[in-house]
């Protein structure tokens, strides 16, 4: 999934390197805004440990096939997207020092595209859907959901157009848009029923953990149940 | 998109003069050196041959087996196939090749992404077979990277193996209890896990924060 060296060429991989330094810089301040007090420096690296592992479970496609989450919707809707978007450059920076996963003149590029675009379209559609959908805690692994089929095929969108600046091969826009397009926007369909399912999953365990619940979860009123089955 | 790592790190231990080389060095050469072989134009097939014998070197000095690099070469294999179809779609010219109609164009792009990819993931494994992973906040920080994010990575690194062992012990758990992950069904357990994964991760980083205050920790950009 990660692009590698040598697909874009030198201007376009610094040009977006500067981008992602731009947009890193931004989510560092607003990061501090998300997390509760100064906790930012572990918690952001125990959730960004946890992306690297969660991009490691296989779902089963059938057939034999399997895919894995990428997770820039989900980190967003957990923990905010200025965390969730420092937490994804730094999965991708440990990748392809650690891992040789993904190029290191492409780190900008790929920053650009899962930690900048795909987070944020994530954000941004999980925000959209959160506004139509009724304001209660069942609503929120929907618009989750909903945050990451949307991020997926944007995010690919977003690299047909570096393509078209720098790519390096001679193919035709409309056919390549049409393949990038149509494969992730299956692929969002996966993402977005892992990202939903886990979503809930974490909202059953512990609801005041999602970032994208917190309003729903402030306004909750406390509830006293008498006679509580033992 | 298969990953073969599953959080083991690709260190190879030995003593070598690459494996004591700075990490802030080898970092920056890294970068460097992928950077020129980006920038080089692919019809240059000499210079790539030249790149590749600075690299055979590299390995050769560092006691690192080839197999051992090329093993983990696996992590290009998707772009490999993007490679290979590429003189099928690109336009421009064509040439007849053992009866296949090909993009000119295309082959030669195919040609720069093998080489040039091949070349870069062959760097980068020789970095990682040579720098222990705590080796590389510290190399972060001597490249001025914000201290912000050289934090995030130090915790990363060190709880990489915490967090992937926490999930292969769930892992075992379910399949100790006659889970099998076969089909779709096995999504919403598999998910749930995840779930569960999330909330330990950050349940620690709160620990760990509160055992750093109680040790003194004063907030960002101190030890």
């Amino acid at each position: 999934m990660h692009v590698p060296d040598g697909f874009l060429d030198a201007p376009t991989s610094v040009a977006t390197g500067a981008i992602a330094v731009g947009a890193l810089a931004y989510a560092m301040k607003r990061a501090r805004h998300e997390q509760p007090d100064d906790r930012t420096a572990p918690l952001a690296g125990l959730v960004a440990t946890f992306i690297f592992a969660a991009q490691m479970v296989n779902f089963p496609v059938g057939a034999g096939t399997s895919g894995h989450l990428l997770g820039g919707a989900l980190a967003a809707v957990l923990v905010g997207p200025a965390t969730a978007a420092m937490c994804v450059s730094v999965v991708l920076v440990v990748q392809a020092l650690l891992f040789a996963d993904g190029g290191v003149t492409a780190l900008g590029t790929n920053i650009t595209l899962m930690a900048v675009v795909g987070v944020g379209a994530g954000w941004l559609a999980f925000l959209a859907a959160r506004a139509v959908l009724p304001k209660r805690l069942p609503s929120v692994p929907v618009a989750a959901a909903f945050g990451a089929f949307v991020s997926v095929p944007v995010a690919s969108l977003a690299f047909v157009g570096l393509y078209a600046v720098g790519g390096q091969a001679p193919i035709p826009l409309d056919t390549l848009t049409a393949a990038m397009v149509g494969w992730h926007s299956l692929i969002g369909i996966g993402e977005a029923v892992i990202t939903g399912l886990v979503v809930s999953a974490v909202i059953a365990l512990r609801p005041d953990l999602v970032y994208g619940a917190r309003d729903v979860v402030a306004t909750t009123p406390l509830e006293i149940r008498e006679g509580a089955v033992l | 998109m298969a990953d073969g790592s599953h959080g083991h790190t690709l260190y190879f231990h030995t003593h070598s003069a690459v494996h004591r080389a700075a990490p802030h060095h080898k970092v920056a050469a890294l970068v460097g050196f992928v950077l020129v072989v980006v920038a080089t134009p692919r019809e240059w097939v000499a210079a790539f041959a030249a790149y590749l014998a600075v690299l055979v070197v590299v390995i050769a000095v560092a006691h690192v087996p080839f197999g051992y690099i090329a093993r983990r070469m696996v992590v290009e294999l998707p772009f490999v196939v993007f490679a290979v179809l590429m003189p099928f779609v690109a336009v421009g010219p064509r040439i007849e090749v053992a009866g296949l109609s090909l993009s000119q164009a295309g082959l030669w792009a195919a040609w720069g992404l093998l080489v040039k990819g091949t070349i870069s993931v062959i760097a980068s494994l020789t970095l990682a077979a040579t720098t222990e992973p705590h080796q590389l906040p510290g190399a972060l920080a001597r490249l001025r990277v914000p201290a912000q994010l050289v934090q995030i990575v130090t915790f990363m690194v060190r709880y990489l193996d915490v967090v992937s062992s926490e999930m292969r012990r769930m892992r075992i758990a379910r399949e100790s209890r006659g889970f099998q992950a076969r089909s779709l069904s096995s999504w919403w357990v598999q998910a749930r896990a995840v779930g569960a994964l999330f909330v330990r991760a950050y349940d620690r980083g709160e620990r760990v924060h509160l055992a750093m205050l109680a040790r003194g920790y004063e907030g960002e950009g101190r030890r």
